[in-house]
């Protein structure tokens, strides 16, 4: 009875977190209502511009120095790569590529 | 019997993974847009090579490393990175010759990433054990304040063979949450990718006004002894200094210490400007703790014989981005025998484009 329990339980468990992930995984920013995604504090370019470079130096820059710039598909990479190597969120991950890109 | 009781539970664990599968299958094919062709990303070879010297105790070691890392970005949600590690270490013998030594060759991490939403990311294979920060993000010698390890280093920071959870978002206007659930599987057999069987955490806080992360992490080993360990790290950078501050803990049946460290950029300075913003001066106190483990086993993971206390201190030139020349000063005080380490080197990074850049 303890066994059955306890599988049903993972099974309930890889249920909620596939139905969850199912759920939560949405178009990508590009296509989201700016609202959503808290990007309409940032709503015209300079200002993400300035807002990206805030969000360089508070996360990024816990780490290391700043690097050069390079072309928007490596950053696109690079940016990609850091967001899961340091869990930086999504929404500084867009604004640290857009600012890294200008 | 024992076959059937073994059995079930497999079953019942591959039916959770099918269905597992199939919504990340289902929510990759619901996020099915594309980013712009010029926004795509692509592959990369990056990694980082150094050569440096360490001369403890009077004993001089060449320490020469190339660390390539590969990532190949697919779609818009998928990421491979792989890293490995090739070191040499090379020291004369004792009595006289040239220098010579093993040149180690290992895989640190080799993994896919799935970036389910903005909260969510499952990652498999072989990864970086997220106990502390300093193993994930610090260790690179591009990125290190200091090139010799911390002396807790080797406490629960082996890689791991299995599946994480892991991810960051943004928990209010102040602050931000990340953290990170793994299980890892035992050796697989080969000395280069082995691991143990175990499972943990870790989480954080970010404060990205006062630039303030604090967090915890945990691990239960659960392969041979069931041992529990646990650590807390912290990084600070005063948004109106170019100083770094950052310090970890770690407790484990293996031994127990703790370091902090600072940088300071010499960017204020008012002379010789050209140079001193190149500057970096770090600095480094610790302290470890033998724990219950067999000295000879402890040796194995590479921590200290007995009780240490450790000051540095050093300075970084960064002679272009990602090229920077280090040297660093140490006096370790233990009761196996008190010691001097000096060490200097240079440590470059580099990034190489292995498809077309949409060069601007």
């Amino acid at each position: 009875m303890k066994k059955l329990h306890k599988r049903a339980s993972i099974l309930v468990m890889a249920i909620l977190l596939a139905l969850g992930s199912y759920l939560f995984a949405g178009e990508p920013a590009s296509k989201k209502d700016p609202a959503n995604t808290g990007l309409e504090r940032v709503n015209d370019s300079e200002s993400m511009r300035i807002e990206g470079e805030k969000r360089f130096r508070a996360n990024c820059g816990r780490c290391h120095a700043a690097p050069q710039k390079f072309p928007p598909r490596m950053m696109a990479t690079v940016v990609r790569h850091m967001r899961v190597r340091a869990t930086i969120t999504d929404q500084d991950m867009r604004l640290v590529l857009f600012y890294m890109t200008q | 019997m024992g076959q059937k009781t073994r059995f079930v539970p497999l079953r019942w664990t591959a039916l959770s993974c099918a269905v597992c599968a199939g919504f990340l299958f289902l929510s990759l094919e619901h996020a099915n847009a594309q980013a712009p062709e010029a926004d795509k990303p692509i592959p990369i070879l990056s990694g980082s090579i150094g050569t440096f010297s360490f001369v403890t105790g009077g004993q001089n070691v060449i320490d020469t490393q190339i660390n390539p890392v590969l990532l190949v970005p697919l779609g818009d949600h998928w990421l491979i990175e792989s890293r490995a590690e090739f070191e040499g270490e090379f020291q004369r013998p004792p009595d006289g010759g040239p220098y010579q030594g093993p040149v180690d060759k290992h895989l640190d991490y080799a993994q896919l990433d799935y970036i389910v939403n903005p909260y969510l990311t499952v990652t498999a294979g072989r990864f970086l054990t997220p106990f502390g920060i300093f193993n994930e993000r610090l260790y690179p010698v591009w990125i290190r304040f200091l090139q010799p390890d911390p002396l807790t280093l080797p406490i629960n920071t082996a890689p791991s063979d299995g599946a994480m959870l892991r991810g960051g978002f943004t928990v209010n206007a102040h602050a931000n949450m990340n953290y990170a659930a793994y299980v890892s599987a035992t050796s697989i057999g080969i000395e280069s990718v082995d691991s143990e069987r175990h499972a943990g955490g870790r989480m954080g806080l970010f404060f990205p006004g006062i630039r303030l992360e604090v967090g915890g992490s945990f691990q239960r080993t659960l392969q041979d002894d069931r041992k529990n360990a646990f650590g807390f790290h912290a990084s600070w950078q005063p948004t109106k200094l170019p100083l770094s501050v950052r310090s970890e803990m770690a407790r484990s049946y293996e031994g127990s210490g703790y370091w902090a460290e600072g940088a300071y950029q010499l960017s204020q300075m008012h002379f010789w400007q050209k140079a001193m913003r190149h500057t970096q001066l770090v600095g480094r106190a610790q302290q470890f703790f033998v724990g219950e483990t067999d000295p000879d086993l402890a040796a194995d993971l590479g921590l200290p014989p007995a009780n240490t206390r450790m000051g540095e201190f050093g300075v970084n030139y960064f002679l272009h981005d990602g090229l920077k020349a280090t040297a660093s000063y140490g006096r370790g005080f233990s009761s196996a025998g008190n010691f001097n380490q000096w060490s200097y080197g240079i440590a470059y990074r580099f990034l190489i484009p292995l498809g077309p850049t949409g060069a601007r």
